[in-house]
Formats: structure tokens, C-alpha cells, sequence
């Protein structure tokens, strides 16, 4: 490809500097007064899209109007008006209580802060600032953005791994509120996404820059042509140090992880799960989920991206399994690439569309073919696997890990990418996600639909997905604010659905899904943007529960812990009921079944929601409250004890007799509780 | 004075003191200067015993032994390749004609489905014009400003090649002088060659050694060609149900 001629080089960095002007006096434009409704109607939003502010590219856009029957996100919440910037930006929560931010450290982001860098100066000059002035933090980051972003996480003991595109970060958070970084392992390649298991750490590399060696240096441009010879096409460099797949590590030492096997595969690795067969304790599996270009098959033999009827290997339309020997993982290799979009009738390998399967019209599909799983997650204790597959969420039973087979497959109108995929603790529903805009768009401005970029709430039965609601962060988000649907893991909250969720620069929202029809928020956090006038990358990527904390991987900013606090969605007795719940290990998309002790603190948070869901009634709500207060004051005194067990039989009895499922679960965890408690 | 807040930035750099304390911190390098700010000195016990001092570490390959990096190490990323600028200024221009092409159906088509399609992709490739022209401005690269359809010379004087899958002169003249179901299937036709160029374009940009290596344009060239892809599907299909119609 040619150069544009030099002149027109001159018109665009004109261009740039005149549009940065442009952007100044907008910048000086006084805007709405604070707590001034929100949405602009549509005749307005077109008036301010004026030509010149469509001219600066670093300009916030504004949502297009609502389509027809849709509505957008509540832009009274407090959360619609924070105040920017990237360490100081206003927060609000409700039910959350931020303990800590431990920021990317040096080793993780990018080292130009020398205002002499003559790149710097260059930079400068085209956006219109004066010479001299340091480089503010907020370019840096637009400069770096991706690169060092923060990814997901994983949890094993004291130890928190946080994934980023320039290695992982590993945190001692035995005391959350003092959490400290210990490691950071320097091996790029993007997106990094994290698993750990024993003394084996595993990680995503998909980006060409990723090498075996984990150099930072990547790999060289080709040197420029010779005279003469500009418009000939030059020979792809296939690289044998280049490295596209998932990296295994030793963390024995944790200190000092060391690489074990590095995993090729032809598209890398976006994402990955780790699978463990509980009929086989002498290996563990690993799901790997590519979404990127095939590479050559110079670089990678076999690897080809042609179609599947020109090629049935085509390494588009599969996933791939790799087994890992857990006392030699040196030998970890990939043992099938399961095609799990094949239609079983006519054996076409792309044998998914996401045609609306629960729109109006059925007839009128759209045939574009799902080629690629962006994540998957596995509930082994189950035996199934729910896959968010770009036009698709699929359901695969795993009883035989190596060989997935798909029960069932799905599609929404509303969807744009499926993301990501989590099950609710007993297996009757799936919180699918959909990352519209892929999470670098803002997606939660008032006027974009409440039924995109949104979690889907399906419910599991026999084997088979129905869909039953929508979710999305119920409050708006600035145009300046990346936000959508993310990660997030199940809160262990007995006798109830709960959900913490990433929503990138929309913070972290706490969903509770017990009514699959009716999702409700009840808990939040949030910031302002990095930037008010313009959307710099950043948010929380993954928020996880582990052990009595929310863990937040900040993209831009860095690691977040919070708390729960009590309000009326959620008591003292429901958060001290899921601390009760400890795991040695977490990979949430390795989801495990949760298991409460039979303990009085458990028992307290029951009789909280019955009373919430006027279950029973208030007196014999109070004489449960005094009769598990009399055996914890007793130190479970015999009597005591006797006197709780004595009321399990007419928790029984109602439970039989209970308006909703939901409160007879209750009922009986209750009274199974009170027939043999422990403090 | 306003001029520092023209691009949205602050204006002063926000070196608050915490900010201070975490890098100074961080790199141990002034630990008394620091004396004083809270959190710093909370911390400085723990991470100037170099037992519990946060280490930074590059593994080697696999089966090689990792080393340790001094704590000063910064974050540093691959040369930028000329292919990659050459990419998002190409591609902008290749985008444009996609949008020029979109602009036409209102006048010359009632075809809903098409008039749905196209509001599509005009709104998701302007949005990506955008994109690259803050890839490259945030770079200090220079943004193509090449209108479509207008061949510039290259430095021998002859007209410059097209982006591939680039629509010809003759192509966009017939394009605008067709209506109705003429110009539905010129224009279904014609974007899917020009979707199929843009895929061209990707693969030539992995291909190429030393490009795709930048986060941003990794991920930007990755959904161009997961979404043109999924837009071609749809457009044979309409293609097809056209074709069916006319039997």
C-alpha cells in the first residue's frame, strides 16, 4: 500500500490542529446544569452533532435516538453525573463499601514521561498543546490503552492473579484491606486471561506481539522495500518465536513463576477454561477459546481459515481442548478441536446462525455463521458447559471432557456478541452476556436500549435453554464511559440468586436473579469517567467474589476490593452467611457447587428473607429469631439446641404449604439447619 | 488559561500527593522524601524489607529459567509498523466509500431490509472512522484525508491503486444511476466485494511481519473482520431472496 502524497499529509495534520481548536470552544460551551434531564431529543442530539465536532474525532458521541418501543437506562440515577478523572473521580455506591485501589504499577505501564521524548514533543504539537507542558497521565493512557490493560482474575489461597495484556500481577490479599502486590511477571501477548490450579498458573496469549520467551519486543517490521519494488507483495514472515496459544507456569515459587509449556494453537487463545474431570485426578483440561485471525500455516502447520466446505481442518468452527498432565505439564498438548457448531443431520461444520429464535418472526433468520466461541463455562458437577459463542449461547454436556457434545444452542434478536455465560448454583438458569460495541464503546448512554448489551436470563431445564429476561445496569452512563455487559461471578448468598458484575466504566452492579422473570439490582458501585470529553478506556473488566470479598480488575486504573454492607435488598445475616463459604481456589468459569455448613448465621439469614417475602408470620418470625439468640448466648447449650430442633417439623409443614418455590427451599434449608446446628 | 483543557485533559497533570507517594513507593527510590505521607510510610516498612518487597519478573521460554528485572523496570511495547499505520490510513479511506455507497439508498431503493442494512453499516463504519483517525492522531500519525473515488498520483506520476475491493469510478457511476432493484443488487454485490476487500486488508496486515502487534489495532482489525464477515452472510442472503423473488 502507498503512502498518501505528502500534501494531503499536510491538509490532515492541519486538520487535527484546527479540529483541536474546534473542540476548545465547544469544551467552553456551559452544559446542562447538574440534575437537568439527560436525554436530548432527537432533533436536539442531531442540532449538537454539528458538523464540526463530528469533525474531531476525540469527541464523545452521543447515542442515535431510541429505536421505536425501546427504552434506554434511568438517567436520574446518581450514577449518570459523576464527576471525571482518573484517580479522583466522584463514586457512589449503595450496599459497597470501596476498602482499596491498588494502582497498575510502574512495571505495568508505559514509561514515556519524559517531556524532552521528542515523540512526545511531535504528539503534542499535532494536538494543538503548547511545547513544554508534561504529558498528562490521560494521554499516556490513550496512547498505551489496550496494551496494558487489566484483564481477569483468578484466586488461589492468599493469592490473587490479575490478568493484564502485558503479563499477570500477583497480590498477597490474606488481609483484603492491606492487599500488596508481590509479583508482577512481565510476558505479554494479550488478553491474559488467568486460571490457576495446584502449582499451575494458565494464561491467554492471542496478539501477534506475544513470543515464547515473553520478550516485550515483539516482533520487527519488515525493512522497507527496495527501490523499485514498493508494490510487490513480500513474503509473510512466519516467526517460530512467536508465541499465540495458552502459557503454562510453575508458581511453586511464587516469586518467581517459571514457564512449563506454551501451548500453539492456529487463532491463540482470547479466552480459556479450565476443566477438571473428577474422574481424573492425574490431568486437567483446558477449553480454549480463539477469536482472532488463523495464522499462516508456515508459522503453525495444518492451520488453515478457509471455509469448511473448501477445507473440513479449516481451524474456524471448533474450539480446542488441551490435556495437561498435572505432575508434568512440560507434556500438555492439544488432544481435539471439537466442532461444536456441526449440524449432527448434515454434518456441516457451520451448522449455527443467530437467527431470532425468540423475536416475532422466525421465519426471517439471519444466516450468519457462528464460527467461534468467545468463553465458555464449565460446571463439572453437572456434567454441562454453557458457551457464549459470538451469534450464539450453546449448552454442551462435558461427562467426557475431551469430547464435548452441544444439547442445545440459542439466539436473541437483541443480541449483538455473546460473551460470557455463568449458571445459577443449582443448574436451573444461565446469565448469558452480550457484549455489544465489544467493551471499548459506551453502550449505556440513556438513549441505547435497555435489551442490548445486556445480560439474558435463561432458564435450564432438561437439557434445554428458555429465555426469560433481560438485565442491564439500570442506571445511565456517560458518553464518555465504555460501558456493557461483562464479567462476574455468583455471590454465595443462601437462598438466593446473586450475581456481582463488571460493567467497565459503569462500575459494578449486584443482581439478584432468584425470579428469573424479574432480575432486580441491589447493591452498586460506581466512578465517574476517566475523562469527561473524552472516552479514555478503562472500567472494571472482571468483579469477582472470593471469600468474603468483591475483587475488581480496573482496566485503566488497577485493582479494587470492596465489602458488602447491609441495606434493606440485603441483611448483615445474608453477607455473613456467604462469608461462611470459603474455596481454596476460584476460576469462575470453572464454576463449583456451593455448599453452606449447617450454621446458626446460616439459619438467621433464612428467617431474613422469609420475613422479607412475608413467608411466615411476624410472631413466628420473632420466636426463630429468640430461639437461635438463646442458643448462640448459651454457646449452644443442649436445651437450647433441643428447643431450635423442636421447631423443624412446622418449618416443614410450611414449606409444603409456601407460595413459592423459592420460600419452600427456604424452609426446608431452615428447618435441615435447625435439626442439627452449630454456631 | 483554557488551552490545557481543549482536549479534555485537566488542567495540570493530577500528580496528587497519594499519586506521588504510590511511585515514589513503587521505586524506592526516595523513601525519606516521602516520609511523612501516610500511606507511604504504612508501606514503606513492608516494601523496602526486601523479603516482602514486591519483585518484577520475566520468564524465559518454556523449560528456561525466569529473571529477575530491576524495580524500576517501566512498560514498553514493539516498534509501531509502517504496515500498521498504512492499514488504518487505508482502511479509513476504504470505509469512506462504504459510507458514500450507504448514502444512496435512501434516493434510490425502498428495499427495507437494504435501508435497515445499510443505516447499519454507514453508523458502524463512521464510528470506526473515527476510531482510526484517533489511532493515528493519538500517535502522532497523519490522518489520510484522500476522498474515495478520487485516484491520487503516486510518486511516478500514475493514478494510486485502490484499497482492495474498493469500488472502480465505473462502478460507483453505475451505482448512482441505478434505482430500485437494479441498484439493490449493485449495491449488495458491490459491498460484498468491498467487504471482502476490507478482509483482504486484514489478513495482508497480519501477514505482514511486525504489524498487528499494537492492542488497539489488534482488536479493531480482529471485529472488522469477525463483524464484515457476518455483514457478507447477511448480504448473500438478501442477494438470494432477491434472486428467489424474480423466478
Amino acid at each position: 500500500m502507498n503512502r498518501v502524497p505528502s500534501f494531503a499529509l499536510r491538509v490532515a495534520v492541519a486538520a487535527i490542529i484546527l479540529c483541536s481548536g474546534v473542540s476548545r470552544i465547544a469544551a467552553q460551551r456551559p452544559g446542562p446544569a447538574p440534575g437537568q434531564a439527560v436525554a436530548p431529543p432527537p432533533a436536539a442530539s442531531a442540532a449538537a452533532k454539528a458538523p464540526d465536532a463530528d469533525d474531531n474525532p476525540f469527541a464523545a458521541q452521543p447515542a442515535p435516538p431510541l429505536p421505536p418501543g425501546m427504552t434506554g437506562s434511568d438517567a436520574n440515577d446518581p450514577r449518570y453525573k459523576l464527576t471525571p478523572g482518573l484517580y479522583d473521580a466522584g463514586e457512589t455506591s449503595l450496599g459497597i463499601k470501596h476498602l482499596l485501589l491498588l494502582k497498575k504499577p510502574d512495571s505495568f505501564q508505559l514509561g514515556v514521561t519524559d517531556p524532552a521524548d521528542p515523540k512526545v514533543q511531535k504528539l503534542l504539537g499535532q494536538l494543538g498543546i503548547g511545547g513544554g507542558m508534561k504529558l498528562p497521565k490521560e494521554l499516556q493512557l490513550v496512547i498505551a490503552e489496550l496494551a496494558f490493560s487489566n484483564s481477569d482474575l483468578a484466586f488461589e489461597g492468599n493469592h490473587l492473579f490479575l490478568g493484564n495484556f502485558y503479563g499477570v500481577n500477583i497480590y498477597d490479599i490474606a488481609n483484603p484491606a492491606q492487599a500488596a502486590l508481590v509479583t508482577s511477571m512481565v510476558c505479554p501477548g494479550g488478553q491474559g486471561d488467568v486460571s490457576v490450579y495446584k502449582n499451575l498458573l494458565f494464561m491467554s496469549v492471542e496478539m501477534p506481539n506475544g513470543r515464547l520467551d515473553c520478550g516485550t519486543q515483539g516482533f520487527p517490521p519488515e525493512p522497507p522495500p527496495a527501490a523499485g519494488h514498493e508494490k510487490e507483495r513480500r513474503k509473510p514472515a512466519a516467526q517460530a518465536e512467536r508465541f499465540r496459544g495458552v502459557r503454562i507456569f510453575d508458581i511453586t515459587d511464587i516469586k518467581n513463576p517459571k514457564q512449563m509449556a506454551a501451548v500453539q494453537t492456529c487463532r491463540g487463545s482470547h479466552t480459556h477454561t479450565l476443566v477438571v474431570d473428577p474422574n481424573d485426578k492425574d490431568n486437567v483440561y483446558i477449553y480454549v477459546s480463539g477469536t482472532s485471525f488463523v495464522r499462516q500455516p508456515e508459522e503453525l502447520a495444518g492451520c488453515s481459515d478457509e471455509a469448511p466446505d473448501k477445507d473440513p481442518n479449516t481451524a474456524l468452527f471448533r474450539i480446542e481442548v488441551i490435556k495437561v498432565p498435572v505432575a508434568a505439564p512440560q507434556e500438555a498438548k492439544v488432544v481435539a478441536s471439537p466442532r461444536v457448531f456441526i449440524d449432527p443431520r448434515t454434518g456441516a461444520l457451520n451448522g449455527l446462525s443467530n437467527g431470532g429464535s425468540h423475536g416475532k418472526n422466525d421465519e426471517e433468520t439471519k444466516p450468519s455463521d457462528s464460527n467461534q466461541c468467545h468463553d465458555i463455562t464449565v460446571y463439572s458437577a453437572l456434567g454441562l458447559a454453557a458457551g457464549a459463542c459470538s451469534g450464539n449461547g450453546i449448552l454442551l454436556d462435558i461427562k467426557d471432557p475431551v469430547h464435548p457434545k452441544r444439547l442445545d444452542a440459542v439466539n436473541d434478536p437483541n443480541y449483538s456478541y455473546w460473551h460470557s455465560a455463568s449458571f445459577s448454583n443449582d443448574g436451573t438458569k444461565v446469565v448469558f452476556t452480550d457484549e455489544w460495541g465489544g467493551g471499548l464503546g459506551a453502550r449505556c448512554r440513556p438513549n441505547d436500549p435497555s435489551k442490548w448489551g445486556a445480560d439474558a436470563i435463561f432458564h435450564l431445564h432438561d437439557d434445554k435453554l428458555t429465555f426469560a429476561s433481560y438485565y442491564k445496569l439500570p442506571a445511565a452512563q456517560s458518553d464518555t464511559e465504555n460501558c456493557v455487559a461483562h464479567n462476574g461471578s455468583l455471590i454465595p448468598v443462601p437462598g438466593r440468586d446473586i450475581e456481582v458484575q463488571a460493567w467497565y466504566q459503569g462500575g459494578v452492579s449486584v443482581m439478584d436473579f432468584s425470579d428469573a422473570a424479574n432480575p432486580k439490582e441491589i447493591a452498586y458501585f460506581d466512578r465517574g469517567p476517566i475523562d469527561s470529553k473524552m472516552l479514555v478506556l478503562g472500567g472494571e473488566w472482571s468483579a469477582y467474589w472470593y471469600n468474603g470479598n468483591i475483587y475488581g480488575s480496573e482496566i485503566a486504573r488497577g485493582l479494587d476490593i470492596f465489602e458488602l454492607t447491609p441495606t434493606q435488598f440485603l441483611t448483615q445475616n445474608e453477607i455473613d452467611a456467604a462469608k461462611t463459604v470459603r474455596v481454596d481456589v476460584l476460576n469462575v468459569q470453572n464454576q463449583q457447587k456451593l455448599e453452606w455448613p449447617a450454621q446458626l448465621v446460616v439459619a438467621k439469614a433464612y428467617v431474613d428473607q422469609l420475613e422479607r417475602s412475608q413467608a411466615l408470620p411476624a410472631e413466628r418470625i420473632t420466636a426463630l429469631r429468640t430461639a437461635i439468640q438463646n442458643a448462640e448466648a448459651s454457646h449452644m447449650n443442649k436445651g437450647k439446641v433441643a428447643k431450635l430442633s423442636g421447631m423443624a417439623p412446622s418449618l416443614e409443614e410450611s414449606a409444603s404449604a409456601a407460595k413459592s418455590p423459592a420460600d419452600a427451599k427456604r424452609l426446608h434449608a431452615l428447618a435441615e439447619i435447625l435439626k442439627h446446628p452449630s454456631a | 488559561m483554557e488551552e490545557e483543557v481543549s482536549l479534555g485533559f485537566p488542567r495540570k497533570p493530577q500528580l496528587c500527593p497519594s499519586m506521588v507517594a504510590v511511585v515514589l513507593c513503587g521505586t524506592l527510590l526516595a523513601a525519606s522524601t516521602a516520609a511523612g505521607l501516610g500511606f507511604c510510610a504504612a508501606r514503606r516498612a513492608q516494601q523496602t524489607d526486601p523479603a516482602t518487597a514486591p519483585v518484577v519478573v520475566q520468564p524465559g521460554a518454556p523449560g528456561k529459567p525466569s529473571k529477575t528485572l530491576p524495580p524500576s523496570t517501566k512498560g514498553t511495547l514493539p516498534a509501531r509498523s509502517p504496515a500498521d499505520v498504512e492499514f488504518m490510513q487505508g482502511m479509513i479511506m476504504h470505509h469512506a466509500q462504504a459510507v458514500e455507497m450507504t448514502a444512496l439508498i435512501a434516493s434510490h431503493t425502498d428495499n427495507k431490509d437494504l435501508r435497515m442494512l445499510g443505516a447499519k453499516i454507514s453508523s458502524s463504519q463512521s464510528d470506526e472512522i473515527k476510531f482510526m483517525q484517533r489511532w493515528l492522531a493519538a500517535r502522532g500519525e497523519e490522518v489520510s484525508m484522500a476522498m474515495p473515488g478520487m485516484s491520487d498520483m503516486d510518486a511516478s506520476g500514475k493514478p494510486m491503486a485502490l484499497m482492495p475491493g474498493m469500488l472502480t469510478p465505473e462502478q460507483m457511476e453505475a451505482l448512482r444511476n441505478a434505482k430500485g432493484a437494479e441498484f439493490d443488487h449493485l449495491f449488495l454485490t458491490g459491498m460484498i466485494q468491498h467487504h471482502n476487500g476490507a478482509l483482504i486488508m486484514v489478513k495482508d496486515l497480519f501477514n505482514a511481519a511486525g504489524a498487528g502487534q499494537d492492542a488497539d489495532i489488534f482488536n479493531f482489525a480482529t471485529d472488522a473482520d469477525n463483524t464484515q464477515r457476518a455483514e457478507i452472510k447477511i448480504m448473500q442472503a438478501m442477494l438470494e431472496k432477491n434472486a428467489s423473488k424474480e423466478k
